[in-house]
C-alpha cells in the first residue's frame, strides 16, 4: 500500500514575534501573545515573555513546547545560580548560558527564536545557540517585517567600527515603547501570525513595568 | 526481522517501527468551556477505525482524582494507557494520607510533561487533551497536543472543535454562564460537529465539574433537522456533477 498519511513531526511552528530595544537606562521587551497552529489560533492571550532574573528578560518564539522546556531549564539553572552566589544573574551570563542550551540539543535543537534583554543590552539568537549582542533585535514570525524598519529608525552604528562603538540606540524610554508599539501594529497588517495583543516588558533603574496594547485579531 | 540498513536514507524504517506512526482507533473533538460554577465538556461516543465508525460506545471523558475531569481526541488506546498512567499517580499522592490532592493545574502539567517527554523518544501518546477542574474556587481549563504544545483558556476545543466549535465560543461565551446556558451553548456546537464532521456521531455524553466534583451524564442524542434546502440536492447547479 503507498503511504496515505502525513508522516508525524515532532516540532511545530506556533509563530509569534518578539522585539527588544536597548537605550543607554533602559531596555524594552515585546511580544504578541497570540499562538497559533497553521492557519487556526489556538489562543489569543499566550505570553511569550518570560522573566528569567532582574536583569534578564527573555521573549521566545518558535514551538511553543521547545521554549517552555528552556524557560523552565534557564528558570531552573537561576535558582541554583543564586543558591551559590547569593546574587541575581546578569545579562550577559544568562546570554552565554541561554547559547550553551541551544547548542547542548544541537543535534535534536530547540525550535526556539529568542531575543534576551537586559539594562543597556540586547542578544539576540538561532535555534542552534549561535548570539550578538546588539542595540536592537526581532525574532520570530513578522521578524522580517520588523528588522528593515528598526534599521531605518535606529541607523545603530556599524559593529564594523574601530573601536567599537556600543550599539544601544539613542532614543529615550518613552520613544522607544512608541517605536515598538508602531512596529508591532505594523507586523499584524501583514503576519498573520502576529496579533491580539502586545506584551511590553520595560527594565529600567526603577526596576520592571508591565504594559498591554490590544491588536488586530484577523 | 528485515534488516534497518535496507532503506538507506531513512533514521527509521516504516515497516519495522516499534512506535506510533498514524493512529487506529481515533474519537473525534472534544469541546470545553468555563461556566458560572466550574467546567462544562462534551465529547461523542465514536471510536472510528479510519473512516470506519467502529466503535459506538466510547468514553471520551474520566473524572482524575478529587478535582479534575480529561477529555481527549485521538488514538483511544493511548487515551487509556495514559489513564492507567494516571490512576496510578493519584493512588501513589493518596498514599502519602496527608490531607493534600492533586489539584487539576498539577494534572495537566504532569500531562504536559508526559506528552512532551514521548515527543522527545519519537514515540507520541496520539492524543489532544483536554483537562479541565475546580480547586479551592480556583476554576481551571487548559489543552495539551500530541507533541506537547500546552495552554489554557476560558474555552477551548480539539481538531475539527477548534475550526467549527470555537468561532461560536468566542462569539457567545461569557463568565456567568449558567449551567443552562453552558449546555445549550456546548450542544449548539456539538450540532454544528454532528452535521458538518463526519466521524463525528449523534450520542454524546456532557460532563460538568464544579467544586462538589465530577458529574458525567448518560450519553443522549441532539434533534437534528436535515430539510434544508442546502441539504436536499448540494449538487444542484453544479453542472456535471452527481
Amino acid at each position: 500500500m503507498t503511504k496515505q498519511h502525513a508522516n508525524w513531526s515532532p516540532y511545530d511552528n506556533n509563530g509569534g514575534s518578539c522585539v527588544a530595544i536597548a537605550g543607554a537606562n533602559y531596555c524594552v521587551i515585546a511580544a504578541d501573545t497570540r499562538m497559533s497552529t497553521g492557519y487556526s489560533i489556538l489562543t489569543r492571550d499566550y505570553s511569550k515573555i518570560c522573566k528569567l532574573a532582574d536583569k534578564a528578560v527573555l521573549a521566545s518564539s518558535g514551538f511553543q513546547a521547545d521554549v517552555k522546556a528552556l524557560q523552565k531549564h534557564l528558570a531552573a539553572k537561576h535558582l541554583i545560580y543564586q543558591h551559590q552566589h547569593n546574587k541575581q544573574m546578569s545579562c550577559p551570563a544568562m546570554a552565554q548560558l541561554l547559547s550553551n542550551t541551544l547548542y547542548y540539543k544541537r543535534f535534536f535543537p530547540y525550535y526556539a527564536f529568542n531575543v534576551l534583554g537586559g539594562k543597556g543590552c540586547v542578544f539576540t539568537y538561532d535555534a542552534v545557540g549561535s548570539y550578538e549582542r546588539v542595540g536592537y533585535s526581532s525574532q520570530g514570525s513578522g521578524s522580517t517585517l520588523i528588522i528593515p524598519f528598526l534599521d531605518n529608525q535606529l541607523k545603530s552604528p556599524s559593529p564594523l567600527l574601530l573601536p567599537a562603538v556600543d550599539a544601544v540606540t539613542p532614543l529615550s524610554e518613552a520613544e522607544a515603547i512608541d517605536l515598538v508599539k508602531t512596529v508591532f501594529a505594523s507586523a499584524t497588517e501583514r503576519d498573520i501570525y502576529t496579533g491580539d495583543r502586545l506584551e511590553i516588558v520595560v527594565l529600567n533603574a526603577d526596576g520592571t513595568r508591565y504594559e498591554y496594547m490590544e491588536l488586530r485579531k484577523d | 526481522m528485515e534488516s534497518y540498513q535496507s532503506k538507506p536514507g531513512l533514521l527509521c524504517n516504516p515497516e519495522a517501527s516499534q512506535r506510533t506512526l498514524y493512529p487506529y482507533v481515533t474519537g473525534t473533538s472534544v469541546v470545553a468551556l468555563k461556566y458560572k460554577d466550574g467546567i462544562l465538556m462534551a465529547a461523542d461516543m465514536g471510536g472510528s477505525y479510519g473512516s470506519t465508525l467502529r466503535y459506538k460506545s466510547v468514553e471520551r471523558m474520566k473524572p482524575i482524582g478529587k478535582h479534575s475531569l480529561l477529555g481527549a481526541s485521538g488514538e483511544i488506546s493511548d487515551f487509556q494507557e495514559l489513564l492507567r498512567y494516571l490512576d496510578e499517580l493519584i493512588l501513589y499522592d493518596n498514599m502519602w494520607d496527608d490531607g493534600n490532592s492533586l489539584g487539576p493545574k498539577e494534572v495537566h502539567n504532569y500531562l504536559t510533561r508526559v506528552m512532551y517527554n514521548r515527543r522527545n523518544k519519537f514515540n507520541p501518546l496520539w492524543n489532544s487533551l483536554v483537562l479541565g477542574g475546580v480547586k479551592k474556587g480556583q476554576k481551571y481549563l487548559g489543552m495539551v497536543s500530541m507533541i506537547g504544545v500546552n495552554f489554557e483558556d476560558n474555552h477551548v476545543a480539539t481538531g475539527f472543535g477548534n475550526h467549527l466549535a470555537r468561532p461560536i465560543l468566542r462569539d457567545e461565551w461569557h463568565e456567568n454562564l449558567t449551567f443552562e446556558e453552558g449546555v445549550k451553548l456546548l450542544e449548539k456546537c456539538m450540532r454544528v460537529l454532528l452535521y458538518r464532521d463526519r466521524s463525528a456521531v449523534n450520542k454524546l455524553q456532557i460532563s460538568k465539574i464544579t467544586e462538589e466534583g465530577v458529574t458525567i451524564s448518560q450519553p443522549y442524542s441532539l434533534k437534528t433537522f436535515w430539510g434544508f434546502s442546502a441539504f436536499e440536492n448540494p449538487t444542484l447547479g453544479a453542472e456535471g456533477s452527481w
